[in-house]
């Protein structure tokens, strides 16, 4: 059931009204600033919360914009928009407070938390976006709110990557657009919710439409080669990493690949076109890819970012392997890797801030003297190593498993191979937290609540997510569920 | 056997192109605003001959009207060309534009 | 006020105006501020009558066409007239410490002058915009030349004198190529009322010449590439309010009569050929503008090198208009493209203008190199501006994006993805020409010894107001988009 309210629109509120406020506000505002951009926050959760019950039952939330005729803005909350909100919420709240804890008192807040929340209304908009050309409204506002979060320390570097971003991202946008209006000059808008008839167009245009997205979107989603922009951007700041890598602008570009896959194109047209194969072959190259430039990585970001180019694209590999347990795997890999790679960005935050480490070297020693960090460090590693019972473990099983089932065994011994390199990259940094000395004094002190406790709450996630996996609230949970409800349609 | 409607077109029109040449081959700006007042003057030509309606009628007063509120303009455009031109002068000792100094 | 007197105060408000400026000295601004005040009622009376009843006609002192003049808005006219009040309100207001009686403004020749020019720009652009004679239209493209020669030259420097005379050297070609074609038209057919001649006109040899003459007069008034070089200088030479009114406003008014002419009064005169030719000649302005943009120093010129690619954008209309496939949700979707992006480019362009004058004014100077830095100092300008730029680009939502769906929508719809191609990949140039200098805003630094000067929030406020109008129009497509549609030709749906 449809129910056309005020509702969606309220969840993307919660986030718009506190950028346009928090712009205008001087940068002495501190507690006004945090407890508007917190208050946001804690809403919005509530609001999904209400979402998940109100999905759960069969409920669909929808509000309807007109921007002119034949061109609308539709939000709509289905269960797919519903797995990337939640993702969205909950750790938007736990980034707005490690990043008010973060920066403290320093220059430009005004700007930075107007951005940030624009970022994440966008972000919003994207998750609820129930036609292609909302989509893209809201994925150019993206990019838009991000570049000033990326040159937010306006130093050099901060620039550079900043250039690099957009030199990547809007040519991106303008292949998107491309590929949108190609689409619809033929079949005429298209609304997630009614899978457009494609055989207006020959079988080389959809095929060259397709890989339109794939290009447009996979910016976004560093599928390589448009990957670079990615390691460069962490010349930003640690809470905009996070926000960056876990949630914002990567998922972003992963969700829009299952919408694309799953909503315009569906899965019979998919496999009928022999699309499938070539996008799970991309994917599996910026998974290896990925994790070998990790490898020889020797700043700690750079080496996260790596990770993060490896990791997103294993959410592509299941959509494009097609099956059951593939496409479930790599939906709930959305939320696991977004959950685990921000505790690491936490982590790695709390070390520069706390401790002046940045590369891999300083590490040595700092497990016994920052002792909460380096656990939650330790959770977030084996997690993206895959290791049971973290909820890593869970997504690679489904993978492996769709993938045999997809009548490709080819595919486990890339999720094996990329465990291996995981492992490569992740261990030896264990080992140096907790098994080597520490070099020189002072001893660095991690106890700020404010910085610990977002860490905490997400590696806390991240086991819960994998021991309780079998949970109907659980991440995967909500996969099985749109896996059942949407694909098996 | 031209008529004079025709004479005066055809006239108008050979005004207007000699109007033409010099303003787009002219390079002193007094000469290029003589010249767009030539072709002015061709095509107020050219607009009267239109206003011919045979021998008996009398001319129709439309372009007569039309006409005058062009030599208006005309004369308009050309204090303003004029009034810049000597300024320009003044300021940079030039009597054409930068780009077709030799 | 009733609908047909509001629809005649538009043009004649500002004329009076400008009258009581020239008297009036030192309170050009007062008379300017009346003035806005006048022309909005007068535009909310309009409005009001086109939106509920269709347009609104007036034939002058009663005598209707062929004798008399007509004076007719429709849907497109009002939202042009709303363009221009709102522009030259906020140029208004950004002028008056400039140019203003108050203790900073100066009492200078160049003040003085400035309101009567500004004033008769407007009554001109006004007239353009409402009437529906050709030979009115000429004296009306008359006063917008000539008013806007003398902004340009108003500041007396030896260098803004010869962009000046050099705009009129150009602009005086298409004023005679206008007249000789409208003299070849009332020849054939002895009315010059733009509704009589859609009736009369065909397909013939004079009629044909006619129209060309029309066009190459227009599009040099317009600065269609390859007629383009006299803009960039003049519009970088002029002051800021100055150069936003020529950038903005002016390019418009032309395009606008050429727009009309060939959609209302000739639609069946174009040959594919021609259209083509048209539309190539906007694709060309679009790239060798952009790219011509790409490697200018100063920040102005950039600014003014951008109108030249974006009036290439306008005449995409010409080969693209027509083209509704049956998928098209949007009827005349290329023709109320053009209007769109005309919309937005005006006020985006109107921001951009003002944010550099601002930061002219803040760094004494518009070289990219003085401009560094500045966005610590002052953060609403370069907010606008980036604002400004997001519409430019025709990034979503704005006025720009709107436009560029509707066209590329068209371009496919039609056939020919050729015009999409020049579409994105103006967009992109766009974005690479307009990130140059916020780059250089945003870097960490001021260069050595160039403490910015202090410039007001209420000026600032302006050119954010307008850049918040452009992305406006883009979420408020819908009532704007319907308000075009009134009085629209039947050509914009069936296309030339």
């Amino acid at each position: 059931m449809t129910v056309p309210d005020a509702l969606p629109l309220m969840i993307l509120a919660t986030s718009l009204v506190p950028a346009a406020v928090t712009f205008f506000l001087p940068q002495e505002a501190y507690g006004l600033r945090a407890g508007l951009n917190l208050g946001g926050a804690v809403l919005k959760v509530g609001l999904v919360v209400f979402m998940l019950a109100e999905v759960a039952g069969g409920t669909l939330h929808e509000t309807r914009i007109p921007l002119a005729p034949g061109l609308y803005v539709l939000l709509r909350v289905d269960a797919l928009a519903l797995l990337f909100l939640a993702l969205s919420a909950a750790l938007w709240l736990l980034t707005t407070l490690y990043a008010i804890r973060y920066f403290g008192t320093k220059p430009e807040l005004a700007r930075f938390f107007g951005f940030f929340s624009l970022c994440v209304a966008a972000t919003t908009g994207i998750a609820m976006s129930g036609t292609l050309i909302s989509f893209f409204v809201f994925f150019e506002l993206l990019t838009l709110s991000t570049w000033p979060l990326v040159v937010h320390k306006q130093d050099r570097a901060s620039l550079a990557a900043g250039r690099m971003y957009l030199a990547f991202a809007v040519p991106a946008g303008a292949v998107l657009l491309t590929a949108v209006i190609w689409l619809e000059s033929a079949t005429g808008p298209v609304a997630f919710t009614d899978p457009p008839d494609l055989s207006a167009l020959a079988v080389w245009e959809q095929r060259a439409i397709f890989a339109l997205f794939v290009a447009g979107l996979g910016v976004k989603t560093a599928l390589i080669p448009l990957h670079p922009w990615l390691p460069a951007a962490m010349a930003a700041p640690a809470p905009v990493s996070a926000l960056l890598h876990a949630v914002a602008v990567v998922k972003a570009g992963a969700f829009g690949i299952v919408r694309v896959v799953f909503d315009v194109y569906g899965l019979d047209r998919m496999e009928a076109l022999g699309l499938g194969l070539p996008l799970a072959a991309l994917a599996s190259a910026t998974i290896l890819w990925g994790s070998l430039r990790a490898l020889q990585q020797v700043e700690i970001k750079k080496r996260l970012a790596f990770s993060t180019v490896s990791q997103v694209s294993y959410i592509v590999l299941g959509v494009a392997l097609a099956t059951p347990m593939a496409v479930i795997g790599g939906l709930v890999h959305l939320v696991h890797q977004g959950v685990m790679k921000i505790t690491l960005f936490f982590c790695a935050g709390i070390y520069d801030e706390r401790a002046g480490v940045r590369h891999v070297e300083g590490l040595n020693g700092l497990g016994p003297r920052m002792p909460v960090t380096s656990a939650a460090f330790t959770i977030g590693a084996l997690g993206m190593i895959g290791l049971p019972p973290t909820a890593g473990f869970v997504s690679k099983l489904h993978l492996g498993w769709g993938g045999v089932q997809a009548g490709h065994p080819w595919v486990l011994g890339v999720l094996a191979a990329s465990s291996l390199l995981n492992a490569a990259y992740f261990l030896p940094l264990l080992w140096r937290l907790w098994f080597l000395p520490a070099e020189g004094e002072p001893c660095p002190d991690e106890r700020v609540r404010g910085l610990l406790a977002p860490a905490v709450a997400t590696a806390a996630a991240t086991l819960l997510a994998g021991l309780f996996a079998a949970w109907a609230i659980s991440p995967l949970g909500l996969a099985t569920l749109i896996v059942e409800r949407d694909y098996l349609r | 056997m031209i008529d004079t409607a025709m004479l005066y077109g055809l006239t108008g029109a050979g005004v207007v192109g000699i109007g033409l040449y010099g303003f787009l081959s002219l390079r002193h700006l007094l000469r290029r605003v003589l010249a767009f007042n030539v072709v002015g003057s061709g095509i107020f030509l050219m607009f009267g001959a239109a206003g011919y309606r045979g021998g008996g009628a009398g001319a129709d007063p439309v372009p007569q009207a039309l006409i005058i509120t062009g030599i208006v303009v005309a004369l308009a455009a050309t204090a303003l060309a004029v009034g810049l031109t000597l300024a320009h002068a003044r300021a940079s000792g030039r009597r054409t534009l930068p780009e077709d100094d030799t | 006020m009733s609908a047909p007197l509001a629809l005649v105060a538009l043009p004649v408000l500002p004329l009076v105006g400008a009258l009581a400026a020239v008297l009036s000295g030192r309170w050009g601004g007062v008379a300017a501020g009346a003035v806005a005040a006048g022309v909005a009622g007068a535009l909310v009376a309009l409005t009001g009558a086109v939106a509920a009843g269709g347009p609104v006609r007036v034939d002058i002192g009663g005598w209707a066409p062929p004798l008399g003049i007509a004076l007719e808005a429709d849907g497109l006219a009002v939202a042009f007239l709303a363009l221009t009040a709102g522009v030259m309100a906020a140029v208004a207001a950004a002028a008056r410490p400039r140019f203003g009686a108050g203790p900073d403004g100066a009492a200078t020749r160049a003040g003085h002058a400035f309101w009567p020019l500004m004033l008769w720009l407007w009554a001109a652009m006004n007239l353009c915009f409402v009437s529906r004679d050709l030979f009115n239209l000429y004296v009306a493209l008359e006063l917008l030349t000539l008013a806007a020669v003398a902004l340009v030259a108003i500041e007396g420097r030896a260098e803004t004198l010869a962009a000046a005379l050099r705009y009129m050297i150009f602009a005086l070609m298409g004023s005679l190529l206008y007249l000789l074609g409208a003299v070849l038209l009332y020849a054939a057919h002895a009315t010059l009322d733009i509704g009589l001649l859609a009736l009369r006109v065909a397909p013939g040899p004079p009629d044909r010449v006619a129209m060309g003459l029309l066009t190459a007069g227009l599009a040099v008034k317009t600065a269609l590439f390859p007629f383009h070089a006299w803009l960039p200088p003049a519009h970088a030479g002029a002051p800021a309010p100055a150069s936003a009114l020529l950038s903005a406003l002016v390019p418009k008014a032309s395009f606008v009569i050429l727009w009309r002419l060939w959609f209302e009064a000739l639609p069946d005169l174009a040959a594919p050929l021609v259209l083509a030719l048209l539309g190539g000649l906007g694709a060309a302005a679009v790239l060798y503008g952009s790219v011509l943009a790409l490697m200018q120093d100063r920040l102005k010129l950039i600014v003014a090198y951008s109108t030249v690619a974006q009036v290439g954008y306008l005449f995409l209309v010409f080969p693209l208009a027509g083209g509704a496939a049956a998928a098209q949700p949007w009827s005349a979707g290329a023709w109320s493209g053009a209007g769109f992006h005309a919309l937005s480019h005006g006020l985006a362009k109107a921001a951009m203008f003002l944010c550099a004058g601002l930061l002219m004014t803040a760094a004494g100077g518009d070289r990219l190199a003085q401009l560094r830095g500045l966005a610590r100092a002052m953060p609403m300008t370069v907010f606008a501006f980036g604002l400004a730029a997001v519409a430019l680009t025709g990034l979503p939502p704005s006025g720009g994006f709107t436009a560029k769906y509707l066209m590329m929508t068209s371009a496919f719809a039609a056939g020919q993805p050729l015009w999409a191609a020049v579409l994105v990949l103006g967009g992109l140039l766009a974005a690479a020409y307009l990130y140059r200098p916020m780059a250089h805003l945003m870097a960490r630094e001021r260069p050595e010894g160039a403490a910015p000067v202090a410039v007001s929030r209420a000026a600032q406020a302006v050119p954010l107001a307008l850049a918040l109008l452009a992305i406006g129009l883009g979420i408020a497509s819908a009532p704007v988009h319907a308000l075009m549609q009134i009085g629209r030709p039947g050509a914009a749906e069936e296309g030339l």
